[in-house]
Parts: structure tokens; sequence; C-alpha cells
């Protein structure tokens, strides 16, 4: 809920203030410090907590300040305007402001914007815009000219998006309001005509705006006393070219139409705005909190002393001018919520009550983690839609898409699917991706020259889908021998039948080195290490020896010196057979995909013994790897496990046994392969030994404190 | 608080039995569990999943079935062939009838719940109809060639799926005929095991009979076209039971591994309606078999060999942290085994079958905080007192002088007189008991061993002079006209005015010993009671309830004290209130009536009430002396309750002197290393 605090006034002595109120405050670079300019001659540095002044500043008797005070975050100057031209620079320790920097300019000078993390921008009253730093270089340099004549900025503001500086204005002309956008970095400026609909008549009062990624909120308050929305787009889409925006009606009436000054708006947040004035025609000045999105008003403050129709907002304080002072009321604001809108405070959580902590509901969906999204962008980008548009019909986005996919071309998919995955997920997003992916192959079949890869791959990525949601899909990626997109589908699914992992085996074996450096594989952490030893030998003693096996005690005396004596043989096997991308699709594809031995091994056998023993090899290189270290791990992220890999030997030397030991280059290959068979059963049964062992101990240990079965002890209770 | 010197017992060797059979009864929110002993658990899910009744057991009944029908009636069948119907007002079996088949294996209560179904070793599967107080038997269906080990009926009551050895046959209901007969696969792991035992059986209203075996499948049949439509193969081990949720979209299995698995009904794309039955949380609770599965509406309930029952609530079902929202492992039972007495320093320990009488030890040496001391004399086992006949001990009780000893089993009940002569003991029955005294569900001495006081189970109170070697029938308060509810917990004022009494539901009433009439009733509550003690001197009653309330009353003002108003007005602390095992016993300090000692399995407290009462933001339980803070801090830190956890599990407690406690330990390693060893899984090289 919305709330104001205690107001208290800032200033004790009455502000010179003219008819006109106060020029402006303005934060400095200090939080908690604040530049109150009024419109004679002085500029006051505030600190709002202490509720007292710490410098204040005067231009000579004659000279009028034209322009509120701003400070320079950049350097912490203070920069002020006077009789229209003169620009002044100074800092606290100055105190005259008649011996500070100056700088007279050719043009007048509407504003001066400065705001944390880029430099001030001057607007002139023609409407053109320049940064400091250039105009300071250049004083007298030729302004130019872009509204036209007859045209007054009303207002202004300031906004950064995504870094980038961005300047509003609005001008009026005989009743016509124009919006400016002016694009600092790109130098690009969009006008628009502000539409005021049916209330042709009236009289805008006051603006604010706030901004998100692509829209400048604009919020008018009119003579009539409604709050109108206009959205203003930051990028246009055809720039130099006038556009029209209209505004949306998004309060009523909030204040008395036909208030004689002193209305005044301002955004205090996504929801809720402030709005200063007499809320009925004979009542006195109110300031008064609106939530929009609930219409409902949230908090209201009587000013019986009169407003000069001016209110600033920064931080959590909103500034006024009532009667003769400043005064500063606190605003706090909780999130809105209905129940809050509705008056009713949400319960203080019970500790018995408290919410459940996060898990898989197997029952509503799959796509964990994307829960995060909260609805209201959502929500905004639809009000959005309708407002310039208003002619989308209300079908499903998903339905949508479904059509699009039927006729639209790949290019244009693309951008639409794009747009489909950012909104909110819903809990059949899994299904409603399934069945895009099936609509995209089922237009493939039809016209073959379709081949949609970007969508595809983009939607693989999304996490939900898995084989039985679009079968069909990696029979595509097989027919057009797609790697990547194999891989990716290898990594992704949980489901995938084994005839289907044997097919991408095959392919990746068979597929030529040539073909595979030009495609774009996801390496993953494979290239790290095997590239590393391609140059590099292996100490081949050590390493069989950590893994608990020496090769002296071997009953295979014969072979081991068979396999001693060829040195430039260990040499090729300690290399990794294949090349690094190769490698990745193999490892990071296949090794860790889900498989069941009963489906696998008929499959297997229909690989040609050349690619069996060369991936034999591979596994046989990717265990000496493992074997490297006290872990028995590979590097990388998700590499896949020794069992993974041992259980992969087996099931290829399972399968196709009987070829591959009538190939002689495959012999040495077995040999090794027994040996380190062996040492693995060396290993377990030791283990199995040791295990046992242990076992044993924690018996006696049990016995042990069986014993203790009756004592009497001292217990202090405190 | 003190220092006490507490005589840390772990000798009591009681190992739970296994549990055979859960049955959840959704109208009531109750299980029953069965146990391998024949012993029959209800527990009141509702009231924190307090055991508020049970059946004990008997040799030859083992159970192997227990199912509800007609609403709240409970049957059990077993291995002696006899189908048997509890009594759950009165707490004993209404009657047992012979189904002549042979030992039963099985048994289902038809969806409407009028009739029930048993399979026999002898191949025979028999209807009965469920009359009111009775069953009566209706037909036989076709009989099969080996035992029916599991039972399913259809939903709408028209056909039963039975599972056999080797194969499943489905049953037309009226005609008695087998219609299908599914032949399962014998084979494992490629390996053809002697015979493939069909432990449950699951007949779906779309059609689907779903069977787990020996083998480790959990199998989809189609029952129209007795077709296998689907097989997960989910455990090297057998898979032993199978439980299905009400809406049928998800079950629960579980294997001899102590593993269970939950399935759920899950939908495959969004176009079709089609669903998919999926494999999607398997949970290990258990260290051996989990020889039974139950499904409530928020909850997977488990049980087994390693007799822990284990509650598993389905989090996406529960909607708000609570007690149903916690995990629950439950070993012991929520009553007391043990008594004391507190003169000569007794324990008597009550085992299924057998007592044990301990002389407990003593010291002369002092220590401080921690120590154990020498001891100067060990704990003795001065008796093994073996029940006769196959029943199981209901209840048993030492007089607090130590010279009498009573237990009671389903049909009888047995009083001992016991003589201590130097070192030596000498035990006498006394015979000729009185033909009312057949079965008490709790007996209970007065503080000056004097009286005894039995509650039978036809809620009546019988009160009894004891002479010396002889005994004398004093009176016996009725229950209240129209109510049968048996009593199951008493308590006796120390000045042996008072006694107080307690069912599972109505509240507890207090009688006046000396003009032997009802004195008052403490208005009911509603969780049950799981304690009560009388204090010394200001005669207040404690009560303990299920939901960790406790309650303080004063019997001669007829009132809540003072105390009681204050606990009951400031609440009691969040944590005190999520323990999760009931109090069992209460008692009193003999020199500060201001504490109240009570424990459940896994601490214990004193409640001193002088002290003010803890609120959420204070530390209940803090085991650290405050060794650094000066008494200022403490004694603003100091609340009523003083919790220690340094006994656990606890099955008893209490003050022997103002100086001695007395706490019966029984670590769960003790209970596991007597069981048999569970599959053993080979770790490496697999």
């Amino acid at each position: 809920m919305a709330a104001l605090e205690e107001e208290f006034t800032l200033s004790a002595v009455p502000l010179g203030a003219g008819p006109d109120g106060l020029l402006g405050v303005e934060q400095s670079d200090k939080t908690d410090q604040f530049l109150v300019t009024d419109s004679g001659r002085t500029v006051i540095l505030y600190k709002v907590s202490d509720q007292k002044p710490l410098g204040s500043w005067s231009v000579k008797q004659g000279q009028i300040i034209t322009c509120p005070a701003v400070c320079n975050f950049q350097t912490g100057e203070y920069i002020v305007v006077h009789d229209h031209k003169v620009l002044r620079l100074w800092n606290n320790e100055d105190v005259n402001l008649d011996k500070v920097f100056k700088a007279t300019l050719s043009a007048e000078v509407y504003r001066i914007h400065s705001i944390q993390g880029t430099e001030p921008l001057v607007l002139f009253k023609e409407g053109a815009v320049c940064g400091l730093e250039a105009l300071l270089a250049e004083p007298q340099q030729k302004i130019e000219t872009v509204i036209s004549d007859e045209e007054v900025i009303k207002w202004t503001k300031f906004f950064m998006v995504f870094r980038h500086p961005v300047l509003i204005f609005i001008t009026e002309k005989h009743g016509n309001y124009f919006a400016y956008v002016q694009m600092f970095n790109s130098r690009i400026l969009s006008k628009y005509t502000l539409l005021l609909g049916q209330e042709e008549k009236s009289v805008i009062q006051s603006f604010t705006a706030s901004v998100d990624r692509k829209f400048i909120s604009l919020m008018s308050l009119s003579s009539d006393g409604c709050i109108y929305e206009t959205l203003i787009p930051i990028h246009p889409s055809d720039p130099g070219k006038s556009q029209k925006v209209v505004r949306s009606l998004v309060l009523k009436t909030v204040v008395s139409g036909n208030a004689r000054n002193g209305v005044a708006l301002t955004i205090l947040d996504q929801d809720h705005i402030a709005v200063l004035g007499p809320p009925l025609p004979a009542s006195k000045e109110c300031l008064s909190i609106w939530n929009t999105k609930f219409q409902t008003l949230q908090i209201s403050k009587e000013l019986p002393q009169g407003t000069s129709g001016q209110l600033w907002y920064y931080g959590e304080n909103l500034f006024m001018l009532h009667g003769k002072f400043l005064t500063v009321i606190p605003y706090k604001c909780e999130v809105s919520s209905l129940a809050g809108a509705l008056g009713k405070l949400k319960h203080s959580q019970d500790p018995g009550t408290h919410s459940m902590s996060h898990f898989v509901n197997w029952e509503t969906s799959q796509g964990h983690g994307f829960e995060s999204q909260n609805s209201e962008p959502s929500k905004r980008i639809l009000r959005r839609r309708k407002s310039e548009t208003s002619v989308e019909p209300e079908v499903p986005a998903s339905k949508q898409l479904l059509s699009t996919i039927k006729k639209d071309s790949e290019k244009h998919i693309e951008v639409e699917l794009r747009k489909f995955l950012a909104i909110k997920r819903t809990p059949d997003f899994h299904t409603v991706i399934g069945d895009i992916v099936m609509g995209l192959l089922g237009r493939w079949k039809t016209e073959p020259s379709f081949y949609p890869r970007n969508s595809l791959m983009q939607l693989i990525q999304t996490h939900v889908l898995s084989y039985s949601l679009c079968p069909g899909l990696m029979e595509v990626a097989l027919e057009k021998t797609d790697v990547q997109m194999l891989q990716l589908c290898l990594q992704q699914f949980p489901d995938i039948p084994e005839a289907v992992t044997c097919a991408c085996l095959k392919i990746f074996l068979s597929i030529g080195d040539d073909i595979l450096q030009k495609a774009d594989v996801n390496m993953e952490s494979v290239s790290a290490y095997s590239d590393a030893v391609q140059d590099e030998h292996m100490e081949e003693q050590s390493e069989i020896l950590q893994n608990g096996f020496n090769p002296e005690e071997d009953n295979c005396d014969t072979c081991d010196k068979e396999l001693s004596e060829k040195s430039q043989d260990t040499l090729e096997t300690t290399l990794c057979p294949v090349i690094p991308k190769k490698a990745a699709l193999l490892r990071n594809a296949i090794l860790r995909s889900a498989y069941s031995e009963t489906f696998l091994l008929p499959h297997l056998k229909d690989i040609p013994a050349q690619h069996i023993t060369l991936f034999l090899q591979y596994l046989y290189f990717l265990y000496l790897k493992c074997s490297e270290n006290a872990t028995m791990t590979l590097p990388g992220i998700h590499p896949p496990t020794l069992n993974q890999i041992m259980d992969w030997i087996c099931l290829l030397l399972d399968a196709n046994f009987t070829v591959v030991v009538m190939i002689p280059e495959a012999k040495r290959l077995l040999l090794s392969l027994y040996k380190f068979v062996k040492s693995q059963i060396c290993i377990c049964s030791e283990l199995n030994k040791i295990e046992v062992s242990f076992r044993e101990l924690q018996k006696l240990s049990q016995e042990k404190n069986n014993r203790e079965l009756y004592s009497i002890e001292v217990l202090e209770l405190f | 608080m003190g220092e006490f010197n507490v005589h840390r017992v772990r000798f009591f060797n009681y190992v739970p039995s296994g549990i055979r059979c859960v049955a959840y009864n959704n109208q009531s929110n109750r299980l029953a569990v069965s146990r391998t002993d024949g012993t029959v658990e209800i527990y009141n899910l509702s009231a924190n999943y307090f055991q508020e009744k049970f059946f004990p057991g008997h040799e030859s009944r083992a159970t192997e079935a227990l199912c509800w029908a007609k609403g709240q009636r409970l049957f059990s069948a077993g291995l002696n062939g006899e189908i048997i119907e509890y009594d759950l007002q009165a707490l004993n079996i209404k009657y047992a009838m012979d189904a002549f088949g042979g030992p039963i294996w099985s048994m289902a209560a038809s969806p409407s719940g009028s009739q029930l179904l048993i399979g026999c070793e002898d191949g025979s599967v028999k209807l009965f109809q469920i009359i009111p107080d009775k069953i009566q038997f209706e037909r036989n269906f076709d009989r099969q060639k080996s035992r029916i080990l599991s039972l399913s009926w259809h939903p709408s009551g028209t056909h039963i799926a039975a599972g056999s050895i080797d194969y499943i046959s489905v049953f037309d209901v009226k005609s008695g005929s087998a219609i299908h007969k599914m032949l399962v696969d014998r084979q494992y792991m490629n390996v053809s095991k002697r015979k493939c035992i069909i432990w449950g059986v699951a007949f779906l209203s779309d059609g689907t009979v779903i069977s787990v075996d020996s083998a480790g499948k959990v199998q989809f049949w189609d029952s129209a076209t007795g077709t296998l439509v689907k097989n997960h193969l989910i455990a090297n081990a057998d898979v032993q039971s199978i439980a299905v949720s009400d809406q049928e979209d998800s079950f629960v299995v579980g294997t001899a591994e102590g593993t269970i698995f939950h399935f759920q009904l899950v939908s495959v794309t969004s176009s079709s309606s089609e669903k998919q039955w999926v494999r999607t949380k398997p949970f290990q609770h258990h260290t051996h078999d989990v020889r039974t599965v139950a499904h409530s509406p928020t909850a997977l309930i488990s049980g087994g060999t390693d007799t822990h029952l284990v509650i598993r609530p389905l989090m996406e079902k529960v909607e708000v942290k609570n007690y149903d929202a916690a995990l629950r492992k439950i070993t012991f039972p929520h009553r007391r085994l043990i008594s004391c007495s507190k003169k000569r320093q007794l324990l008597l320990f009550q085992f299924s079958h057998h007592l044990d009488l301990w002389r407990l030890g003593s010291t002369v040496a002092t220590g401080k905080h921690g120590d154990t001391l020498p001891l100067s004399k060990d704990a003795d086992h001065l008796l093994h007192l073996k029940t006769k006949g196959p029943e199981n001990i209901i209840c048993s009780c030492i007089s607090p002088c130590g010279s009498w000893i009573a237990y009671s089993t389903a049909s009888r009940f047995f009083l001992y007189r016991l003589n201590y002569e130097h070192d030596s003991i000498s035990l006498q029955r006394v015979s000729k008991m009185p033909a009312f005294l057949r079965s008490a569900l709790q007996i209970l001495f007065s503080e000056d061993s004097t009286k005894l006081f039995v509650a039978s189970n036809q809620g009546s109170l019988h009160v009894i002079r004891l002479l010396e070697g002889s005994f004398k029938h004093l009176h016996t308060f009725q229950p209240q006209s129209g109510t049968v509810e048996s009593m199951c917990l008493l308590a006796v004022s120390p000045d042996g005015n008072w006694l107080a009494a307690s069912g599972t539901s109505a509240g507890v009433h207090v009688y006046n010993v000396k003009r032997l009439k009802l004195h008052c009733t403490v208005p009911a509550y509603n969780f049950p009671v799981t304690a009560l003690a009388i204090a010394p001197n200001t005669n207040n009653l404690v009560i303990a309830h299920s939901d960790q309330q406790i309650f303080e009353y004063s019997i001669p003002d007829k009132q809540y004290t003072e105390w009681s108003r204050t606990v009951q007005k400031q609440g009691f602390h969040h944590l005190w209130l999520q323990r999760d095992t009931p109090i069992t016993h209460i008692s009193f300090h003999p020199k500060r009536p201001m504490y109240i000692l009570v424990h459940d399995a896994y601490m214990f407290c004193i409640i001193d009430k002088s002290l003010p009462l803890p609120n959420d933001k204070t530390l209940l339980y803090n085991p650290l002396p405050p060794t650094n803070e000066s008494d200022v801090i403490r004694r603003r830190t100091a609340h009523a309750f003083k919790i220690s956890k340094i006994y656990k599990p606890l099955l008893f407690m209490d003050l022997l002197d103002e100086r001695t406690l007395v706490a019966v330990e029984r670590p769960l390693d003790d209970i596991i290393a007597q069981l048999p060893p569970p599959i053993k899984k080979k770790k490496f090289g697999t």
C-alpha cells in the first residue's frame, strides 16, 4: 500500500517565490541533497534529512535565473543559466556566482538536463539539443532551429535507456501537441503528433513520463481532470516521418476539471502516480496517490495553504510548494497486490504456514526454472498492442504461430517464434512447443526446400522437448546429416530410442572430417584436452600404476613385451584417434545418452567394422585419459563417467566381437582392452574386500557400544 | 534447574515387529497397520498420526491381508485360514471365521463395501457377503492351480483380477468364471527364474490391470484382450506391493530393496487427451523389504520388514507447510511398555510374550555434568516371566512398592506377588481371579500399592483391594450409559483419592475413589489424549494431547488451572507444536510442585511453571549451558521449557527421587542389528 508520511518544510524562511512558484528542484551528486532554484535570483542546496540549507548562491541584481540549476554528476559542478543565454558553472567552494566560470551562448536555453551516468544536455528553446562539453568548447556555435515558429516547448524529460540518453520534449502550437524524441547517441529525432481523441478542446496541464525497454509512457493531465497515457516508441519504426500517437484514458476525473491553476502529476512507480490539485471544484488542493492498475485512490493529503501546481519526486520524497514553504512529503509504497488494492491487508505469515518450497510438479509442467518471469510484462505488451494497432484478434499466441508456420517465410517464422518464446510460459508449454515442431516438420514434408533449421534449433534449446513430443525431428536431421542438430537433440532429449541413437552414432563415425570441420559443433571442453594431447606423449607406466594395476605382474607377459617393443605403436594408442570435432560429437552426445542394452545391441551390429575399431580406439583413449587422475574423471563440465565409457566398450565388443577379432589392426587394441578389463576386475575385487573389512570393523565397534548397556551419568539441566 | 544422576538404560532389547499390511480408510482418515506378530494398530492421520488403538497379536495369527469395508469395519485374514473382524469400540476381536480354503493370502473388499473376496492357498477365490455383525459365505469362483496372492476389484464391481504364481486371472464376478489368464514372463535379467510370483494387482476403471511381481516388473495389462501393454523393469528384486490412488492418476509400488516408486498418469501431447503412466519419483526410506504400501489423497504410506511406518507426503498435494507436509517415520508404539517401581528401583519391561524385571544399579561416586560415574553395583536381571498361551501381552504394571506384578492378555489376567529375601526373589501367582477380570487394556497400582485399578475392554473400571497374598473386589465403575468406549489410559493421584481415566475420543473422567463415584468429566478435546497424570498435593490433572497441547485441570476445583489458561492464551512455541512424536509419559518432582516432567521419543522436558512461557521469538531448545553469561542474562532468557535431547529414542523416563532420573533408550542401530540382513547391493564392479 502506498503511504504518505509526515510532511516537513525545508526552508524556515519563506522562499522569494513569485506567482510562478519555483523554477525547479534537482538532485545533486550526493543523496539526500537537492538544488532548489527559485524564480528570482537564488539557488539553494538543501540537505533534506537535516532540513537545512548547506549553501546558497545568488546572481547579481538585475540578472534573473531562467533555468533551474542542475548538478553535473560527472564533475560535481553545478550549472545554472541566467538571462536565457548566460551559463554559469561552479562548485561548493565558490561563494560568489559573479566570479565563477561563465559562458555566453548564441541561443536561448530552455532547460539543462543532467542525470547520473552521462554528461548534461542543454535543450534550446528552438528545440536543438547539445551536449554540455561540446557547447563549452565552442560557446558561440550556431544553434539550429528544430521546431517551427510559434511552437513552444511545454515540458521535457531526460532518460537513460540501456545507457543511451534519450530526451523527450513536448511542444504546443495552436492547441496541438507534438512530442519529440531525441536519441542522443544516434542523433535520431522523431516527431509524434499527440492525438487528443474526443476531448479535442482540452488543454494539457501537466506531463510526466516513465520509460521501459521499448516505450516511453507519457502521462498527461488534461484540463478535464482526467489522466491519459500515451505510449511513444523509443526506437521509431520509421524515423524522419512524422507519426501520430493516440492516448488512452488511465484515470477519470482525478482533479476538478476547472481548476484555476496548480495541477501537477508525477509517476511514482509502475502502478502509482501522484496528483496535485483540488479533487472537487470547491475543495482545497490535495496531494493524492492513485493506483493506475486498480484505479483506486490510495491516499490523499489536503494542502490547505495552496500550492504552486508543481510537484517533484526524487528517491522517496515528494517536493512541492505548500503556501510559501517548500514542503517534503516522504512516500513509501509496497508492491501492490489485489488484496492490498481492495483494502485487505495480507495476513502476516503464520509460523505454521510457510509457503512451499519449489519442487517439480509432474502434473503441470516440466518447464522448471522458467516460472520466474512474472506476468506483468506480457500484460503490458498486450495492452500496448491494443493501443497501437487495436486490430489483432484475440487468438492464443501458439495458434497464431502455427498458422504462421503454414504459410510464411522461414525468416518471418523465426521472428514470430522469437516473439512467442519471449512471453510467459504456460503450464502446457512443452506440449505447445511439441506442436510447433510438428507443424514445422509437417510443412517440411510437403515442401522439401523449406528447412527451418534456426527455428528448430531455437525450439530444441527451450529444454522442454523430448523425442516423443516431436517424433520425426531427429529423422529429418539424420536425413540432412545435420550433426549440430543431432548433437543438440542427443543432449536435450531424455527418451531417444536406441535405434536412433545408433543411427546418429553411425553418422558421426562415418562423416568425413572435411565436412565436419565446416559444421558448427558444440565443443564444450573437448578441445581443451584432446588438442593438448596431440603433441604430447603420455607416460603409460605411471598411469597404469595409479589404477592399482602393475603391468609387471601381468600374466600376459608375451603380449606385454610385444607391446613395449613397439614403442611407436604405444604412441599411436595414446593419441586421440579422431579429430576434436568428432570427439566432441561422440563424447558429449553419444556417450551421455540414455539407452537400454537389450535394445541397443542389435543396432550396434550394423556398424561397419572399421568404424567400430575407430570408436573402440577412441573409447580406450578416453579410458586412459580417465585413469590419468586420481578421481578417475575426464576434464570438462559434463564429462561422461568412467562407467559410461566402460559400458560402451562392453556393448561394442558384445555386439561385434567376432568381427573385431578377425581384423588384424584391432588385435593390439583388443589386447590392451583385455589388460584394462583385467585391471578393473582387480580393483573391484580389492574394493569389495575393503568394503567387507570396513563392515566387519563397524560390527566390532557396534559390539563395543553394546557393552555400554547401562550407566549412571550426571546431567545438569539449566 | 539442578543436577541429576541419570540411570541410562539401554538393555531393553525391544524389537518392533515388521509391518505386513497397511490399509487406509479415506472416510475416517485412519490407517490400519498389521504387523508380522498379528498386532493391528490404528493410526489417526487427522490427529498428528497418533496410534490411537491397537489389537494385540497372537502367535498363530499371522495377518496377510487387511482391509476396510462397509465404511468403518476392519477385517483381516491370515495364514491360519481365518477371517477376523475387529471391534473398534471395545478394542477386541468381534469374531473369527474359518474360510475353509487353507491359509489366506489376500483379501479385497468390493468397491461398494458390501462384499469381501479372499484368495486362498488351495487356489480358490471365495466371495463373502458382509451383513450387519457378521459375514456370510456366498460362493466360490473357479478354482485356480496355485495360491491366490493378490486380488483387486474393478471399480464397477463386475470383474476382479487375481494374481497367482506365473499368471494373473480375470474373473467375471457374476458367473464366477475366469475369462482371461495372462501369463507373466518368468525371465529375469535374461535368466529364467523358477517362478514368478504376482505380489500385487490393481484393476483400474479403464480395464487396465497393473501387476507387480517377484521378477522386479511393473506390468500393464489390457483385461479386455488379456494382453501385455507395457512393462517397467524397476528393481533387481521383488516388487512386493502396489496401491492406487482413488482418482487413478497415480500409484505407488514398493520393492524388496526398500525403494518405493511413484507412478503418475501424465499427458503426452496437448493435442490429444492421451495420457501415459510415467515413473516419476523414487523414494528410499526403508532398508529392508517394503511389504506393503498405501496411497492416501496426500501421501504415500509404506511399511515393511524394517518396522518403520513411513508416511511420505506428496508435495504437490499439500498446500501449506504444516504437520502434513513433513515426512513421518513411526517406529515405536505410542504407548508405554515400561513401568517402574520407585521404591525398589525396579524396571518392568513388557515384550510381546514375556516380561523382564530389572533392578537398577547404584553408585557412591559423585561427578559433574557429563560424567559417567563408576558403578558400585551393576543392574540385575531379576526375573524373566513368560506368558502362557499364544496371545500377546496387552499391558503390564509393577506396583510402586515392587511387590506386585500384573499383566493381561486378550483373554486372561495375571497377578503375581513378589517376595524379596536378601538377594533372592520368589514369585507367587495369585490364583482364582474373578471371572470379570479377563482382559485389561490398562492396569495401574495406587501409590501405596494397596489398590489395583483395571480398565477392561467393556468400558468398565474395576477397583480391587490388595491384601497380603490375596485381593478383594471393591467396586466397578460402569461406563456411562450408551457408551461402550474403552478406557486406554489411567492415572491415580498419589493420595489415592482420585482416579482419572481416558478413552480414545471422549473426555477424561475423574472418579472419587473414596466415595466410589464419578467426580467430574474434563471437557472433550478434538485430539486424543496421549498421557495423563495427577500431581501430588495439588491434585492437578495434567493431560497431554496428540496435537502437543498440554492442559492442567484442577480436580478439586473442577476447572482448568490459572497456569493452563495462561498457556492456552499465549499458545505454545511453534517448535513445540511441530514435534512429531506424542508425549507418552508425565511425572512430577516429589519436592518441587512447580515441575512437570514430560517426554516423547526424542526429548524430555521439565516444565517449570514458575518461569515465563517462551514466545515464538525465544529459543525453545538451548542445549548449551550458559557458561560465560551472567546470571542476569540467564534469568532473562530462561523460560518454562527445559528441554534435553541427550537420550533418544527415549521410550521411558521418570524421576525416581528428587536427584535421580531413569531413562530407557532404545538405539535404532540395535534394532537394525536384530533384523535380518537387507538385500545386499554390490557397490563395486557392477
